[in-house]
């Protein structure tokens, strides 16, 4: 009943609830899944939170920074969170949504040196950087590296308005793009939360789809 | 004739991939190039001549996330 405070739910009560909405079958595969985010801004923090709530079997966070004011805006992070690494910052958060989640964290910057072991587990990648000397970056190592892995990344999504505009576009393989693929934050005048979490939930969900579907 | 970004393009025909990109003011370090469904690796841009009938897609990230 609403107003009587519940104790935390067990592991078995979750996993029932999840099965509940997304059916056994699906639930199976989602839960065996794992997904690594790199970048944990306005993309990274709201695609391990929808990735979370679906019961994704493992997620492994990656950024080297740290909450700042100015993230509030559209990140998924408290304002008593200020100053927290957001690896550790966030995983707090998803604990709070999912208590029996698997999470890994690296609070290291992601480069050409590091990424190769950083990378290596898992078969899902959200590419969530907010350079595009970075996404560059990874992208081009995820292709040209670990063709078995699913890379799904972003470009644009600054500015406001013009929902209709960001889209899920196959590249090639197991590669996707998510965003308008235009709009720089440079230009655009800065990123808000609704066209920030439009695109990072074209990721969260074509990720989604990959676990279930492959495709 | 080379098709790019779904555009054909004439006069790319034996060209390298890094001259076409320069050319067309593509920076480098902010791209990833796909050729006939597969990823070009940067170090292959300079050897990489452009021959006809490639399929060529060049991804352009632009920032915010």
């Amino acid at each position: 009943m609403c107003g009587s405070k519940q104790g935390a739910p067990t592991k078995q009560e979750i996993q029932n609830a999840l099965e509940i909405r997304h059916t056994k079958e699906c639930q199976d595969k989602i839960g065996n899944a794992g997904v690594a985010i790199c970048g944990l801004g306005g993309l990274g923090s709201n695609i391990a939170v929808a990735l979370a709530r679906c019961g994704v079997g493992s997620l492994h966070l990656i950024d080297f920074d740290c909450v700042d004011l100015t993230n509030l805006n559209r990140q998924q992070y408290r304002a008593d969170q200020v100053g927290q690494k957001k690896t550790e910052a966030l995983k707090e958060n998803l604990l709070a949504i999912h208590p029996y989640l698997s999470v890994r964290t690296d609070c290291v910057k992601i480069t050409e040196e590091n990424i190769g072991g950083l990378l290596e587990e898992e078969a899902f990648i959200c590419e969530a950087f907010d350079a595009p000397e970075e996404k560059a970056m990874l992208t081009n190592y995820v292709l040209t590296r670990f063709p078995e892995k699913y890379l799904v990344g972003a470009s644009g999504m600054a500015g406001f308005g013009d929902s209709n505009s960001i889209l899920t576009r196959k590249i090639t393989g197991r590669y996707y793009l998510c965003g308008d693929g235009k709009k720089d934050a440079a230009v655009y005048g800065g990123l808000t939360a609704p066209r920030v979490m439009l695109c990072a939930a074209h990721q969260a969900n074509k990720i989604l789809e990959l676990i279930l579907t492959g495709e | 004739m080379v098709q790019v970004n779904g555009e054909r393009i004439d006069a790319a025909d034996g060209v390298t991939l890094a001259r076409y990109l320069e050319q067309n003011g593509y920076k480098k370090d902010r791209i990833a190039v796909e050729c006939n469904g597969e990823i070009v690796p940067k170090a292959e841009y300079e050897s990489r001549v452009l021959q006809d009938g490639d399929v060529i897609e060049v991804v352009s990230f632009v920032g915010g996330g």
